[in-house]
């Protein structure tokens, strides 16, 4: 296991955000989890990459417990806007994590060029994150991720705030980089189709305070494409069975689910 | 092009009337206090080009420059700090607050006690004048930052001398040009002011001498240079500003545009992209 | 054109008012942190100046507050005191009546605006003292000059802040009220002006603190009755006690006014967001 959550649990003061978690990770693989706003997502994320402190439980990655922001993890925050520094350029912000890694320069370089362009970003490496588009500038947080050259990526809602046509092509995006640079994934949504469109396995959470609903295989073709895939009766299925377990509804209702659980 | 001149004459034609006006009505003044503009500026040649110049205005504006120089090092350190541990700056606030607060000419007597009355004392009391707006807005810009820019920086393990420098200081940075604007002013008047109450040479000086040995027009000329002087400096800060804040400007226009689009081009065509933007953040309030 | 005028206002009310009353406020109960650590400080300083080591020019903090009370019981000090007050007040008071309806005048029209501007961008940054030879030429050394000298120092704040806050109001709440058929007057009383408002309260308190300045320099400089004019005449007497305890009431004097107009602030930004942000935690 890459990753392995172990009765991770989380309070801010009295309150829990999180009660009880465990689920593993395997070394490439790409897992999604799904919950509603919320249940603490944003938390989990946190947790497993050192920024908070779990009040109980473990999250071992990669055979060492975290205890502190591991080198071999990256984060890709849910607004980018925020996440990226508006005083540097799009080279620069990908730059900024290699610098600290004790890299030569040209090798810091050609790491940042590499992934730049491997999220087509390559004729942008001068502009400023304000003078792109909110799609450009997630790609921009994507590849200031990759070029860190983590074992393993985790994005909050990284795709929450653009356009839908924007959605699908940063989805394909990271399905492509994800196999190109042989990474684990994980990644947290609140958008059910999404999940199931990426995920080898979804984790499905419940509300708070917030536990394991379900660990859910999805064992949909590894070439997945916007519209077949989508189209697929095997997806609807998927796609049901976890939006049952979110909304606890019961079978046959599923299409009033069909669309997410943004609340 | 033709809107363009006509904003031109839009700007323009009360400040030169006021000009005109001025020379054409006081050509003929016998007034003592009021000379006519054309001795005012004549005097002005004569004074200022060049033979008070060195005697006067460089030790004049030296002075302005060591003491904001100064508030700048030790306002931005300190304030930095405050802003980084905000237990130190609840404790220390009521303190701040007195300093601020407190009329800054009232402690000229003190530093000319402990300074006497040279270069020392000026800079210091400029100093002590300016270093409060730039500390207590570092401060405040420091503890805004925005704290997922604090995770950011941790998840991608950046050292905490690369937090300072490429982080806190530029996120921090557009409040404490609000900071510096107003030590500005502030440091103008105290330069005058140190100038007026213990000097043997700078425009405060000469200016306060002029009218006591009733030199008239070399006071009015003085008083001309002062303004010259106070807008000159406010012109520097506004270019300082502009080119170090481009990206504050740019996102701020961005982010108040109508549709987000993208503004950036792909290479070869950016440059065109960032000087046009450039411009219309400048010509923003002739929309 | 190099003369490029200020596009944005000296100290926009996000940046220079919202941030500091909002923490100050946060903790209710964390009033002990700042007194004791102020107490301590004046403890320290008080055995460090009594052992005499920074030499007689650093009298102790026990001896400057006899002198202060000294001082105080003194009919000449609130005399005095009087003097700076009325002179600063006034002066205020007379630029806020010049400034404030000109400001919106000036905003009212882009020929008024724009024709203005430069001519306004060009005195503003004038320091104000730098008339002080002309005003006493003029006017003399008395309480006039003092007052002509004050309104004209905080004249300038004042109308920059309101000129730029009435024409950066909101485009769209503009145009919303001209949707609903209010006449010209109208908008201006129920859109622009408390639009305006949060801009003229940051000009107003940088006008009342310069006025003060401008007040005690003035005093210094020419020697006309007032707290400035009686530091330095300790000074002179080498009184150096009498000197600390006056600064002292210089500074409060300027604490007094800056809390004044935060009050005011307060009040009258209650629908404003720097405000909410500021008094949430009450
Ligand atoms: N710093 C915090 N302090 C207190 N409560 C918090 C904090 N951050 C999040 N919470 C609470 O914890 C819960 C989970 O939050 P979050 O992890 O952001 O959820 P999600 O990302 O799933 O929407 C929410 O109820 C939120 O209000
Ligand atoms: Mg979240």
């Amino acid at each position: 296991m890459m990753l392995e959550v172990t009765n991770l649990a989380k309070s801010y003061g009295d309150v829990p955000a999180i009660a009880d978690l465990t689920f593993g990770v395997a070394a490439q693989e790409f897992v999604c989890i799904v919950g509603p706003s919320g249940c603490g997502k944003t938390t989990l994320l946190k947790c497993l990459s050192g920024l908070l402190e779990p009040s109980r439980g473990t999250a071992v990655l990669d055979g060492t417990t975290v205890d502190g922001p591991p080198e071999t993890l990256a984060l890709v925050f849910q607004e980018y806007s925020r996440s990226l520094l508006p005083w540097k350029t799009v080279l620069d912000n990908v730059l900024l994590p290699l610098r600290a890694k004790g890299l030569d320069k040209a090798e810091q370089r050609r790491l940042a060029m590499e992934s730049l362009a491997e999220v087509g970003l390559a004729d942008f490496t001068h502009a400023y994150p304000w003078q792109l588009s909110g799609g450009m500038q997630q790609r921009v947080a994507i590849a200031r991720a990759l070029a860190y050259q983590p074992k393993v990526l985790l994005m909050d809602e990284p795709f929450a705030s653009v356009d839908a046509q924007t959605r699908a092509e940063l989805e394909d995006l990271i399905l492509k980089v994800r196999r190109h640079f042989g990474i684990t994934v994980v990644l947290v949504t609140h958008d059910i189709d999404e999940a199931v469109y990426l995920a080898d396995r979804v984790v499905v959470l419940t509300k708070r305070p917030t536990k394991v609903a379900e660990v859910i295989d999805i064992d949909l073709p590894d070439d997945r494409d916007q519209v077949t895939t989508r189209e697929s009766p095997e997806f609807a299925h998927l796609r049901g069975q976890v939006a049952r377990l979110i909304v606890g509804a019961q079978p046959g209702d599923a299409d009033t689910t069909n669309v997410g659980v943004a609340s | 092009m033709r809107q363009r001149l006509s904003n031109l004459a839009l700007e323009l034609w009360l400040p030169v009337a006021l000009v005109v006006g001025w020379w054409l009505l006081s050509d003929t003044s016998t007034s003592t206090y009021f000379p006519s503009l054309r001795t005012i500026m004549a005097t002005f040649v004569d004074t200022w080009m060049f033979t008070r110049f060195g005697s006067d205005v460089i030790p004049s504006m030296a002075r302005f420059a060591y003491g904001l120089g100064i508030a700048l090092v030790i306002g931005i350190t300190i304030g930095t700090v405050l802003g980084l541990v905000p237990t130190l700056r609840r404790a220390f606030d009521p303190i701040l607050d007195f300093f601020r607060a407190l009329p800054k000419p009232a402690l000229l007597p003190l530093a000319i006690v402990v300074f006497g009355v040279g270069d020392g004392m000026k800079i210091f009391i400029i100093a002590f004048g300016t270093v409060w707006p730039i500390l207590l807005n570092t401060t405040d810009g420091v503890r805004g930052v925005d704290p997922m820019l604090h995770d950011m920086a941790r998840v991608f393990g950046l050292t905490r001398w690369q937090r300072l420098w490429q982080i806190i200081l530029p996120a921090a940075s557009p409040q404490m040009f609000v900071g510096i604007r107003l030590s500005l002013s502030i440091g103008l008047i105290l330069m005058v002011v140190s100038e007026m109450v213990a000097s043997t040479n700078g425009l405060g000086f000469f200016v306060l001498l002029s009218q006591q040995t009733f030199a008239i027009p070399q006071m009015w000329a003085g008083i001309l240079l002062l303004g010259i002087i106070g807008y000159a400096v406010n012109l520097v800060f506004l270019m300082v500003e502009r080119r170090v804040l481009r990206w504050h400007i740019g996102r701020r226009a961005a982010a108040s545009g109508d549709d987000h689009q993208p503004t950036a081009k792909p290479k070869g065509r950016l440059r065109r992209a960032r000087v046009v933007t450039a411009l219309s953040s400048v010509f923003r309030t002739n929309a | 054109m190099t003369a490029a005028p200020t596009v944005e206002p000296a100290g926009t009310p996000t940046a220079s008012t919202a941030p500091r009353p909002s923490v100050r406020r946060r903790r209710g109960g964390g009033r002990l942190l700042p007194l004791a650590t102020t107490v301590g400080i004046l403890v320290v300083a008080e055995l460090v100046l009594r052992s005499g080591v920074l030499g007689s020019e650093f009298p102790a903090v026990s001896s400057v507050v006899a002198a202060l009370i000294t001082e105080v019981s003194n009919a000449a000090f609130w005399d005095r005191l009087y003097q700076t007050v009325q002179s600063w007040l006034i002066g205020f008071s007379l630029a806020a009546i010049i400034a404030l309806p000109l400001g919106l005048l000036l905003a009212s029209t882009r020929f008024l605006f724009r024709s203005t501007r430069l001519i306004i961008d060009f005195l503003r940054p004038i320091p104000p003292l730098a008339i002080l030879p002309l005003a006493v030429l003029l006017l003399g050394s008395g309480t006039s000059m003092k007052v002509w000298l004050v309104a004209f120092s905080a004249v300038w704040p004042m109308l920059f802040q309101t000129i730029y806050g009435a024409h950066d109001v909101d485009g769209v709440a503009r145009d919303t009220a001209r949707s609903y058929g209010l006449g010209r007057a109208q908008i201006y009383r129920h859109v622009v002006i408390p639009g305006a408002l949060p801009y003229i309260a940051t000009g107003v308190r940088l006008a009342a603190t310069i006025a003060l300045v401008v007040t005690i320099a003035t005093e210094l400089i020419v020697g006309s009755a007032g707290l400035g004019y009686r530091i330095n005449q300790v000074r002179y007497g080498g009184d150096m006690t009498t000197m600390y305890a006056l600064i002292l009431v210089a500074g409060l004097l300027g604490w007094l006014s800056t809390a004044a107009s935060r009050a005011l602030e307060k009040r009258l930004l209650f629908w404003h967001p720097s405000q909410r942000q500021a008094g949430g935690g009450q």
